[in-house]
């Protein structure tokens, strides 16, 4: 088995490590003492080197992000913290709020001195209630050693964060509709570049503002500490893909959990991490980083799992936020899609027709499949409106949803004609 | 009847002070609201906080009925939201929730006649590993079975306080105090 070095789990189940003493005794706010030493410029040098990519899905590479944002202090500038996660199948956010709340901490006030923010705002789902005041009380502890307030540690900066308190919606998750909703808005996404300025230029309050995931900063803090061309060091794969990434692993394994795993590490090592797949059984398919990913088959294994990694053959959109779905033989798929439809309908924020309309059609027909009325066109009538949002989007929402259906309906057309025939699948039969 | 008294306007203006603007304040004063409302949003919730944020009725509505998580209409003293999405319903989440309808006598969306519990099914609470999930309030209940759900209902029977989200109320030390 591959080695796999622990940079954000380092500490994660020290008795007592959630407490700021307990941090500090095992290293903590070491990068950002390091960090009040560097010029805004050197940090985002350091992560350039490092070639850390966001966290929350998407894969962009953070120092570009952050170069974007202007070069002056001059009006305010913001961070914000997504910590929405909502995305089926992700937990990892939360277990590192629950367990390591000043990893975050740390990682944001590293952060705000690179982007030269003052202000930082942590976006929390509402459903996180403990990991919320698990981060508060970080917080509160943080400003008690005055490593937030004003003039930290004689710095001359002021460093203020905040948390914020979502209220259920998926939407939010996405980096314009969560500025809205900061805002005190309902939480639609909004026009992106080139239509309309980079949040980095004109973002919440028309401020220049930093969005980054809750990994994203926290790994900023290992980066720091071990420099930028260390951390390259640590990968099994793609020179583009560097570094570790938290994965939630669920499903038909034996030890489902939240691993940080080393980026590249061949997919079958990850399953093996996670104790393999439940005993006397065998894969059928799997998820490989939240709902919005698609379905795998199951194989190739042999792959470095990574950003690059995943083959094309697998139809799947990669890596995402790491919420690993594994499901054995006896998971029936139909109702599963069924099931996510209705999650991406319940979530579609209504703001574009393809999406809106094309969700409550699809929600229908899987329903009147599962109800036993289902007809064999439906499959090609599922393509059908599959395709009329692919592209057509608004945001990436409606994209998301109609991958996991579209990737079903390749892998396992079999099986949607025998529940359609029959009333059953073929895992059931 | 008027509810905000000075104590929870004191909250709203702590709030309000993180932000910018008061708008800004709106989200986490809906939660303040439907803390000291009971649970839920009633017109006259809504009212306040757009009187307090100096905002339109109209803007209240519109945001508090766009996010789930505000409750229009009462709930039970014990919201119980069984998490149906697919990392738990591979675990039995439909059956957990049927199972917990039958031991309450209620369907999903609804709440026992004493006002005691309501039951809903929840989306993705982010506790995929140990499925299926549940959340009551602002508690989190994980790996639960049928055996383990009857236990936290007996537990949360008779007059057990109510559960209802305390939402942010962050205690900014003074600059200097330490
Ligand atoms: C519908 C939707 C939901 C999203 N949910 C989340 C989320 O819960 N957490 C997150 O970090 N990013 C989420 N994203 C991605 C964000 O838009 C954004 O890419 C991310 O916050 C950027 O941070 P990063 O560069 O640090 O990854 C979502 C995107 C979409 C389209
Ligand atoms: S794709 Fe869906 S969620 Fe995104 S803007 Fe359109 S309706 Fe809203
Ligand atoms: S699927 Fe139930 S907690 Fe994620």
């Amino acid at each position: 088995m591959s080695e796999q070095p622990q940079l954000l789990y380092q500490n994660r189940y020290v008795e007592g490590i959630a407490g700021i003493d307990k941090w500090i005794e095992h290293g903590g706010y070491d990068a950002f003492r390091k960090a009040l030493t560097m010029t805004p410029e050197a940090i985002i040098d350091e992560i350039k080197v490092s070639g850390l990519r966001g966290r929350g899905g998407a894969g962009f590479p953070t120092h570009i992000k952050w170069s974007a944002v202007p070069k002056n202090f001059d009006q305010p500038h913001y961070l914000v913290i997504n910590a929405d996660e909502g995305e089926p199948g992700t937990a990892k956010d939360r277990d590192l709020m629950n367990g390591i709340p000043h990893l975050l901490v740390e990682g944001c006030l590293a952060t705000m001195v690179a982007i030269r923010a003052s202000k930082c705002y942590i976006y929390i789902r509402g459903e996180y209630v403990q990991p919320w005041q698990s981060v508060q009380r970080a917080i509160n502890e943080a400003y008690a050693k005055g490593f937030c307030g004003k003039n930290v540690l004689g710095s001359g900066l002021d460093l203020d964060i905040y948390t914020h308190l979502g209220a259920g919606s998926y939407e939010c998750g996405e980096e314009s509709a969560l500025m809205s909703s900061l805002m005190g808005e309902r939480g639609m996404p909004r026009l992106k570049a080139p239509s309309a300025p980079l949040p980095m230029i004109s973002g919440v309050w028309q401020k220049p503002t930093v969005v980054n995931n809750v990994e994203t900063v926290s790994t900023v803090v290992p980066i720091l500490n071990r420099g930028g061309a260390e951390y390259t060091k640590i990968g099994y794969g793609s020179p583009r893909s560097r570094g570790t990434k938290l994965f939630s692993i669920s499903g038909h394994v034996n030890k489902p959990g939240v691993y940080e795993i080393v980026l590249g590490t061949p997919f079958s090592e990850v399953l093996e991490i996670a104790g393999g797949v439940r005993t006397g059984h065998t894969l059928k398919t799997y998820i490989p980083g939240g709902s919005s990913m698609g379905f795998a088959p199951p194989t190739p294994l042999d792959y470095p799992f990574d950003y690059e990694g995943i083959p094309a053959s697998t139809q799947t959109l990669g890596l995402g936020s790491g919420g690993l779905i594994v499901m054995d033989e006896t998971t029936s798929i139909v109702p599963i899609v069924k099931r996510l439809v209705d999650f991406y309908h319940h979530e579609s924020c209504g703001k574009c027709t393809p999406c809106r309309e094309g969700l409550n059609w699809l929600s229908k027909i899987y329903q009147r499949i599962e109800d036993g009325a289902g007809r064999e066109q439906d499959i090609d009538l599922i393509w059908d409106i599959c395709d009329n949002i692919q592209g057509k989007s608004f945001c990436a929402l409606g994209e998301g949803a109609i991958w996991p259906v579209m990737t079903s309906l390749r892998l396992f057309r079999e099986e949607y004609l025998s529940y359609i025939r029959t009333g059953k699948d073929l895992a059931m039969a | 009847m008027l509810k905000f008294d000075a104590t929870v306007k004191a909250r709203l203006d702590e709030l309000i002070s993180r932000y910018p603007n008061k708008k800004a304040a709106l989200l986490p004063a809906l939660w303040v609201a439907q803390e000291v409302y009971g649970g839920w949003l009633p017109e006259a919730a809504m009212q306040e906080v757009a009187d307090h944020l100096e905002v339109s009725r109209a803007e209240v509505e519109g945001v508090a009925t766009f996010y789930t998580m505000y409750n229009k209409e009462p709930v039970g003293r014990h919201h119980i939201e069984i998490c149906h999405n697919v990392s738990c319903m591979m675990f039995g989440a439909d059956q957990l929730i049927e199972h917990c309808g039958h031991a309450l006598g209620i369907a999903k969306g609804e709440t026992t006649p004493d006002g005691v519990f309501t039951l809903n099914g929840a989306e993705c609470l982010g506790a995929c590993c140990n499925a299926p999930a549940v959340q009551i309030g602002g508690t989190y209940y994980e790996d639960v079975t049928k055996a383990r759900m009857d236990q936290i209902i007996e537990s949360l029977k008779g007059d057990s306080p109510s559960d209802v989200i305390v939402p942010p109320q962050s205690k900014m030390p003074e600059q200097g105090r330490f």
